[in-house]
């Protein structure tokens, strides 16, 4: 069970208390009825379906927020977390656990 | 005295016998033994047979990675377990045992023929033999192989022990209590940390155990062993015995699998059997040893041929000699020291017979010493005896030749091809492997995990440098922890050093096409097999383990994995890295299902929801339904009724005078806040703008597809709270959904979202009675302005409330809620004021007829995640001049607007039977097979109407009004009508009385 660290509750916790969200960083655009259809078809469903790090929201089911994470998707593991709002965290802080 | 034992040897005690039946003969053992020590104190080699061809079997191990001696154990009515490895259950009083795939019995087994005919069942022959003809596969084959199928009988009683479950937290777990694991416990216990020391087996001390005669610091192996064990407790470690590291998970998770009863002669009541440990811990220290590996050679799987160290334990732990004329052949120095051990013990040793050419020469003066023929450079070709081994053939090897055969007498055989590290629990972590060619074996190298690995574990030999190396893996663990402490040294006497080389099968002079040699004992795989999977395509060593089955037995290729992989990389001509190592997984052995569950069984499998009218509903004969996870009444039967009656009693009753019914588990989300109307337009399909406080709406929800995801009646109670109601099943769902939107995409909107499902209890009332029974109880409502779709915060039979003015069923309805703890106090009131009326307490099962007339949808039973408001006839839901909300754009998405999507329909049988909800709706029903499925029934009830009604979902169905399709069933076609879904009531005449 992987351990997770709520950037909220600044606490680290049991993978059990978190539940996944979808990848992060994907904005619901402003005014959708000036997307194409293609447009809106990528923001629906094309992923990045990444090998490796991975940028994805996590929900601490305790304190009911969302967050985002980096999580390596071969190693299962945590990189970073950091609040939802906040700019992307860069690959290269990656091994700054 | 049984025969093999050794008085006053061993670990057992000779002052306390046990008794125990194996296949229905009663047998003696001691306090102490195993039921594989006991029955090879009484002589009895052949325990079981194997699975493909029935040859007769014996324990070649001693410990828990045993293939052969498998059998099943009973302890009491509903306590039969099967595949119990012998050598691993401990003996206890009244202890019955039986042994596995033998008929009529296992000295004579018919099974056997399979023997015989093992040309037959070579590698592949599940995907050869059983090809052709077709007709043969479901009549002959199947019928065949499932009969001969599987290990042991299943038990046919639930299991009636419970099992516990723990987490623990700790600094350093340390798993394996040999020298290794103990010197690690001794270093990373010196400042204070909390270290936990566990060992699979009844009692600590690994290898030790088996060598008694090793000397540590002054001190006998086994008062060592005691002293240490001592001072490990008096530092608070905490010691755990019988318990399995069976699998390592992220981030230094490992699970452990204590069997606390299963070796008690009469476990305590109401003691768990087997409790499961989710472990935490900052460091693990793994020193797990390693497993001797078989030689491969024609007759290794004879019952007496056995693991040389299992021989050397049994004769020291167990006090019991295996035989009386053992011969050894080995690749490796230890099973000299087994030779010598049981030469000391009094056997008559056969031969030692060497592989390698050049042997140590102390161990040459030591065997020549006690009069051990010794036979350097020679391989054993063959032996002989059917139900235990009588003779083996020594033949001389020089320069890859053969020759000289001479039959040696026996009545056991001792073998030793090397050992390998137990690298299972490392390889769950991801850890990667390096081959290490001299010692022919594969070493833990690059780590995932805070992780040590010590001792044999890690490929080093002798107890010399295994303890040295246990005390630095702790001393590094507890660095790990950020704490210091000293380095520890011991003083080891009589150490028992050795090297060895590996082998694949062992040369022959005989036809080595006809040699079974086994490689995989549990699953009858030989080295032929292997070579044959090679010879026809197999080059990776996942192949080659799927296409003969090796390493794929319960004992997880333990003894195999390795034998086969160097098999294979010679006959591939590659280095065995290059041919790979199949993936370890966990369970490390196997483990009871009980443990997994733990305390989720039976009632408390899964937490059920109960409203605070349950009570009422459960004294007055209800019968219940799961919705979820609440328990729903589902139907008030008086006495006598069915279902089918009962339901339609409280149909008649409800559309008749008055219905009353628990609606307690819907969802309630309070929205509020000055931003409250702008979340709920964004959110909603409808428009909520114009909605006035007192005033409440059919609310509809999509997913940002486009497609349906809940719906529910909304309040607005003032002009900044909103009352939202969403479905039972789709309560926390729509809650996560709106708190991510409102986070994630929208957090400038001063809105607050709580949960309030299990704060109102939540009484529906439905019938032309109702406003002359619910009036007089209600105050603070304005009945000139209070039509269909109405809220207010008022008083109900003196408790505070929110009603609500709404019809589910299609007459006059409303909605109480009060606060949950008066929910029964309102449903007793209501229920003694509608006794004028006759009030009728109804059920799920009414309320889904009641509302399926109305054409009134469940969402997740007429829809299924594809449907979209369009699709199921709610477009008038849809706020048109709304510029956005959630799933707007995807409305006209082109796959939307396409022709012939699957709309929501009425559908009346021309026969008057019930359809089955899922039944297929075809177009012609004499199509050639397989038929155009066009859609499917989606709800269908008896009704109050004299006939059945259902809706359907049928491809371009809104253009199919009047029309006929067809409804395939087992017994026959059913032709029905398309008609609206509107079946009671179109022009809702009764809401407005
Ligand atoms: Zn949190």
């Amino acid at each position: 069970m992987l351990l997770i660290h709520c950037p909220y509750c600044d606490d680290t916790l049991p993978e059990l208390e978190f539940a996944y969200a979808g990848e992060a960083h994907i904005a619901r655009p402003a005014d959708p009825s000036a997307l194409t259809d293609e447009e809106w078809r990528d923001f629906l469903f094309i992923r990045t379906n990444a090998r490796g790090p991975h940028y994805e929201r996590w929900r601490h089911i305790g304190c009911g927020r969302l967050f985002n994470a980096l999580r390596d998707t071969v190693s299962d593991r945590f990189l970073t977390t950091y609040k939802a709002g906040e700019a992307r965290r860069p690959l290269t802080n990656e091994a700054a656990e | 005295m049984s025969r093999y034992r050794i008085s006053g040897k061993g670990r057992v005690d000779h002052a306390a016998p046990v008794s125990f039946t194996f296949d229905g003969k009663t047998y003696r053992g001691l306090r102490g033994d195993t039921v594989a020590s006991a029955l090879l104190a009484n002589g009895v080699h052949l325990m079981g047979r194997s699975f493909k061809y029935h040859r007769p079997r014996g324990a070649v191990t001693a410990g828990s990675e045993e293939p052969n001696a498998l059998i099943g154990t009973s302890r009491g009515p509903g306590r039969f377990e099967p595949n119990t490895r012998a050598t691993v259950q401990e003996l206890r009083a009244g202890l019955v045992t039986e042994s596995q795939n033998k008929w009529p019995s296992l000295s004579f087994d018919l099974g056997a023929v399979n023997d015989r005919a093992y040309m037959l069942f070579s590698a592949g022959f599940y995907y050869k033999t059983f090809m052709w003809p077709k007709s043969f596969w479901d009549k002959v084959y199947e019928p065949v192989i499932r009969g001969a199928a599987g290990l042991g009988r299943s038990p046919t009683e639930p299991d009636p022990d419970h099992y516990a479950s723990r987490y623990l937290h700790t600094d350093v777990l340390i798993v394996g209590a040999g020298p290794a694991g103990i010197a690690a416990a001794l270093a990373a216990a010196q400042s204070g940390a909390d270290v936990t020391l566990v060992d699979e087996n009844p009692e600590m001390g690994g290898s030790l155990l088996s060598d008694p005669g090793v000397a540590i610091d002054g001190r006998p192996a086994w008062d060592w062993i005691d002293a240490q064990l001592g001072r490990l407790r008096a530092a608070g470690v905490r010691l755990m015995t019988r318990t399995t590291a069976i699998g390592y998970y992220h981030q230094n998770m490992v699970g452990l699998c204590q069997r606390l009863t299963d070796h008690l002669d009469s476990p305590p009541k109401g003691a768990p059997r087997e409790r499961m440990w989710r472990v935490r811990a900052s460091q693990v220290v793994l020193a797990q040893g390693a497993l001797e590996k078989p030689l491969v050679f024609d007759g290794n799987d004879r019952p007496g041929v056995m693991l040389a160290g299992a021989a050397q334990t049994y004769l020291h732990k167990y006090g019991v000699r295996v035989g009386d004329a053992p011969a050894v052949v080995t690749s490796h120095d230890s099973a000299w020291y087994a030779a010598f051990d049981l030469a000391d013990s009094g056997a008559k040793v056969a031969a030692i017979i060497d592989t390698r050419a050049t042997v140590r020469p102390d161990l040459l003066d030591a065997a020549r010493q006690r009069g051990i023929e010794v036979l350097a450079g020679h391989t054993v070709t063959t032996t002989t005896g059917r139900l235990r081994v009588k003779s083996l053939r020594a033949a001389a090897v020089r320069g890859g030749t053969v020759s000289g055969g001479r039959t040696i007498p026996c009545d056991c055989l001792l073998m030793c091809g090397g050992w390998t590290p137990s690298l299972h629990l490392f390889s769950h972590t991801k850890g990667s492997l390096a081959w290490d060619a001299d010692g022919g074996t594969f070493l833990p190298d690059r780590k995932t995990e805070a992780v040590e690995i010590a001792g044999a574990g890690r490929g080093l030999w002798g107890y010399d440098p295994v303890l040295a190396d246990g005390a630095a893996a702790g001393l590094r663990a507890l660095q790990g922890l950020g704490r210091a402490g000293h380095p520890a040294a011991f003083r080891v006497a009589n150490d028992r050093p050795g090297t060895g080389t590996s082998h694949t099968e062992l040369p022959t002079d005989g036809n080595p096409g006809k040699a079974r040699a086994f490689v995989d004992f549990q699953n009858d795989v030989t080295a032929k097999d292997i070579r044959l999977a090679v010879r026809e395509g197999m080059r990776s060593i996942e192949h080659v383990k799927r296409y003969t089955t090796n390493g794929m037995a319960t004992d997880q290729g333990k003894m195999s994995n390795i034998n086969g992989l160097m098999i294979a990389a010679d006959a591939l001509g590659k280095q065995p890295p290059q041919v790979g190592l199949t993936t370890f997984r966990p369970p490390y052995t196997p483990t009871s299902f009980g443990a997994f569950c733990g305390y989720l069984r039976g009632e408390t499998f899964q937490l059920t929801r109960k409203t605070p009218i349950d009570p009422w509903a459960e004294a007055n004969g209800a019968v219940f339904e799961p919705v979820a996870q609440w328990r729903r009444a589902w139907y008030f039967p008086k006495a006598g009724e069915d279902m089918h009656t009962a339901v339609l009693r409280e149909c008649k009753a409800t559309r008749a005078s008055l219905g009353i019914f628990d609606a307690s588990t819907l969802g309630k989300i309070e929205v509020a806040g000055p931003d409250a109307v702008e979340f709920m337009n964004r959110m909603y399909t409808n428009p909520w703008t114009k909605l006035q406080p007192g005033r409440c709406r059919y609310g509809l929800l999509l997913g940002e597809d486009g497609f349906i995801r809940d719906d529910g009646v909304i309040g607005r109670l003032s002009p900044d709270l909103f009352h939202v109601t969403t479905t039972t099943g789709g309560a926390a769902r729509v809650l996560t959904m709106m708190e991510d939107y409102l986070q994630t995409e929208w957090p400038d909107l001063d809105v607050w979202l709580t949960s309030t499902t299990e704060q109102w209890a939540t009484v529906a009332l439905n019938g032309p009675n109702v406003l002359a029974m619910l009036k007089p109880l209600v105050q603070d409502v304005d009945w000139d302005d209070f039509p269909h779709m109405s809220c207010a915060e008022c008083t109900v039979a003196g408790l505070p409330a929110r009603l609500f003015r709404l019809s589910f069923t299609g007459e006059i309805g409303f909605e109480v809620n009060v606060p949950a703890r008066h929910g029964l106090t309102l449903w007793e009131t209501l229920m003694e004021a509608g006794k004028p009326f006759d009030i009728c307490p109804y059920g799920t099962e009414t309320m889904h007829v009641l509302r399926a007339e109305k054409g009134y949808i469940i969402v997740g039973q007429d829809t299924d995640g594809t449907v979209t408001p369009q699709d199921a006839g709610l477009d008038w839901a849809i706020g048109k001049a709304k510029k956005d909300f959630v799933g707007k754009r995807s409305l006209s998405r082109p796959d939307i607007v396409a022709k012939g999507r699957k709309q929501l329909v009425g559908l009346l049988t021309e026969d008057g039977s019930l359809l089955q909800e899922g039944a297929q709706i075809v177009l012609d029903p004499d199509q050639p097979k397989p038929m155009r499925m066009v859609g499917h029934v989606t709800s269908s009830y008896p009704s109050t109407m004299g006939h059945p009604i259902a809706m359907a979902v049928i491809e371009g169905g809104f253009d199919r009004m009047g029309e006929t399709v067809f409804i395939p069933m087992p017994d026959g076609v059913r032709r029905a009508r398309i008609t609206s879904t509107v079946f009671y009531d179109p022009d809702n005449a009764r809401l407005k009385a």
